[in-house]
């Protein structure tokens, strides 16, 4: 059992979960504690920090833009973490760090979890991490930091890995809303609600939030009555792009969401 | 050495399947069926007769006399230029084709560099009845426009690729992602040996029949059924995969690939995997890719669309780092001249990724009773602009 910010929210707090994703060195390099602070301040409940990557295969026109704007900046695993050294005399919320496997790799796995552990991060979200390799090379190390791990299932993936996946994770299973790159907003279809219905008959062990396509109240109220909360991305990476003044700009966006 | 795919999926420690789960249903049931659907009966049935009738298989293995005379040697040549399209690319087209209908795809993407594999995905969707559509990055759209023409008048949709370098890599991105959002009616034909397992593997088998047909026509000829040297230009890697194939165990084969050097491989403007590139992870797969400390890829540079990619099929990464394999960068100017040479020397003009395994006869020396097979993958219509500009 691992113990962490992370599965301790998931203990106490029951309902409305508010996750917001953004990319570390967005839009400016130098904005990760800023943004974060203002995450905090406003309400939001979860902070999943994006790690850039040259090709986000999973990822839609605005997180690609993120990304290779943040690398333009200059953002490094190196760099972010020499930003979010001391953030946790401000910041209590759980923080995941998410991205593509490839420059964790170069950055060395070991360290990043140790680096990870010491500043204060809470689990990682890889999507391109193979299940298997994670339990054969990395589970244990993952565990002796207290760092969750979390994986994303979609409506296409069968019970029998959800129930496998769901064996192995401690803190939530993303569920994707609907096969698609981020960044797709459309109503929650009918389809989307039965396999959302689906989910929740399944009484897995972990909670699980929906991320895809959440953008705004309507789509995180929708999200909410279907599981524990709901992960926003690309709608935050939108408004960070537009703004002028970041953390009122910031407050409006979770205010609006949480109200 | 065991040179072909595990059950887990690697090539030493280069493969796998590293992907989202989004992708994990459709790659999940490919590897759970392609063996068994390629070794059907029919299936092998309908390729094959496909292969012969539609294809124009077997392709000539062709004594090339005065290249031989020049380089002092015995060079044949493996006419995949003769196959219909132009290139090995559809022998593993219509392998795909064949497969996606028996999983009842009704939709056909695919990635493409040079256009070749464009065409060729183009075509069996034609001959097929399917829908298709073709990623292609913006640069290439401009370099290799006969092939942009051919694909429309197939009946393809070309979608442009614009980000990143604008060329393969970043239509294999956008392929990716366009399989990601059409989650169930669509099969993705990967154009080379490279992506999750199981695509290298079975692309390497659907180009298999190059080495499969080299061994019986040198029998023939040589009376013998092996080469000393096989020679191939890599880009992902499958017209080598395809040609070094049946003979990757027999150690008295050596397998020569030809990588893409750009402007060399000190210029900053190469795509040379293998000599600038370290372990990592691109679109699905394990390999050498040339990135930079901080894992971030590279943009690659070559004059030839079909070798401009930062990665290298998985087979390759492992027979490069088992020494089983010798890889040679060739810069834009080496491969430029050696296309000339070959298109004055035997009267046939290559494709530019082609001209690449052409210059290694520039860089090595065989013996005179050496037998050379160069996998001739492709013809050069598509290139005639970026030939008849070219400063020499
Ligand atoms: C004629 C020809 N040869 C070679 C290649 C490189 O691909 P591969 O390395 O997969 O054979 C291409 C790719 O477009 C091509 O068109």
């Amino acid at each position: 059992m691992i113990q962490n910010r992370l599965t301790k929210l998931f203990q106490t707090s029951q309902q409305n979960i508010l996750t917001i994703y953004f990319t570390a060195g967005f839009p400016q390099l130098r904005d990760t504690q800023r943004i974060l602070e203002a995450l905090e301040q406003s309400g939001a409940d979860i902070i999943e920090i994006g790690m850039p990557f040259s090709d986000p295969i999973a990822d839609g026109e605005v997180i690609q833009m993120s990304n290779q704007q943040a690398l333009e900046n200059g953002m490094t695993i190196a760099k972010m973490f020499e930003q979010i050294a001391n953030f946790r005399q401000k910041i209590k919320i759980p923080v995941l760090l998410m991205g593509y496997l490839n420059p964790v790799l170069q950055f060395g796995m070991e360290r990043f979890c140790q680096t990870a552990a010491q500043v204060g991060i809470d689990g990682f979200i890889l999507p391109d991490l193979p299940l298997n390799e994670y339990l054969s090379d990395y589970k244990s190390l993952w565990d002796a930091h207290n760092l969750s791990n979390v994986f994303l299932i979609t409506p296409q993936t069968p019970e029998s890995r959800i129930r496998m996946i769901d064996e192995v994770s401690e803190g939530f299973i993303y569920a994707v809303s609907t096969s698609s790159t981020t960044g797709k907003t459309s109503a929650i279809s009918a389809s989307q609600t039965a396999y959302f219905a689906r989910l929740q008959a399944l009484n897995l062990k972990n909670p699980f939030l929906i991320g895809f396509g959440i953008s705004d109240k309507a789509s995180f109220r929708q999200a909410c009555t279907h599981a524990r909360g709901a992960i926003i991305g690309s709608a935050f990476i939108k408004m960070l792009q537009n703004s002028q003044d970041l953390p009122v700009d910031i407050a409006n966006f979770v205010q609006k969401i949480k109200s | 050495m065991i040179y072909t795919v595990n059950e887990a999926g690697y090539y030493g420690k280069f493969g796998g399947a590293y992907i989202p789960e989004m992708l994990y249903p459709n790659v999940e049931e490919l590897r759970e069926r392609y063996l068994d659907i390629i070794n059907e009966p029919a299936f092998q049935q309908e390729f094959q007769e496909l292969l012969h009738d539609y294809v124009g298989r077997p392709s000539p293995l062709y004594f090339a006399k005065r290249l031989s005379d020049l380089y002092n040697t015995k060079i044949y040549l493996k006419r995949e230029d003769l196959n219909h399209t132009g290139a090995h690319k559809i022998n593993n087209t219509i392998g795909q084709v064949l497969l996606a209908k028996r999983l009842g795809k009704q939709k056909i993407i695919a990635e493409t560099g040079a256009g070749q594999h464009g065409v060729a995905t183009a075509t069996v969707c034609a001959l097929m009845g399917l829908e298709c559509i073709v990623y292609m990055g913006e640069i290439d759209i401009a370099r290799q426009r006969p092939n942009v023409e051919r694909m429309k008048m197939l009946g393809a949709k070309v979608v442009p690729a614009t980000s990143g370098s604008r060329t393969l890599k970043d239509a294999t991105n956008e392929a990716m992602r366009h399989w990601i959002n059409n989650p169930t009616d669509t099969h993705y034909i990967i154009g080379s040996v490279v992506g999750p397992h199981p695509y290298p593997d079975m692309v390497a088998r659907f180009q298999s029949v190059i080495s499969a047909e080299i061994k019986q026509q040198l029998q023939t000829k040589e009376g013998r059924d092996y080469p000393d040297y096989v020679i191939a230009c890599v880009g992902g890697g499958s017209n080598a995969a395809g040609a070094f194939y049946h003979f990757l165990d027999n150690q008295k084969v050596g397998l020569i690939g030809a990588e893409a050097g750009g402007l060399g491989i000190d210029s900053g403007k190469s795509a040379a995997t293998l000599a600038l590139g370290k372990i990592g992870i691109l679109h699905g797969s394990k390999t050498v890719l040339m990135q930079t400390t901080d894992g971030q890829v590279v943009e690659p540079h070559s004059i030839s669309a079909g070798l401009d990619y930062p990665g290298i099929g998985p087979l390759h990464a492992h027979l490069s780092d088992t020494q089983r394999g010798q890889f040679y960068s060739i810069t834009d100017d080496e491969a430029m001249r050696a296309g000339l040479l070959v298109s004055r020397t035997e009267g046939i003009i290559p494709a530019i990724e082609t001209a690449h395994a052409f210059a290694i006869l520039t860089k090595k020396t065989f013996q005179v009773n050496d037998v050379v097979v160069i996998c001739l993958s492709g013809r050069g219509d598509k290139d005639l602009d970026t030939y008849v500009n070219y400063q020499y």
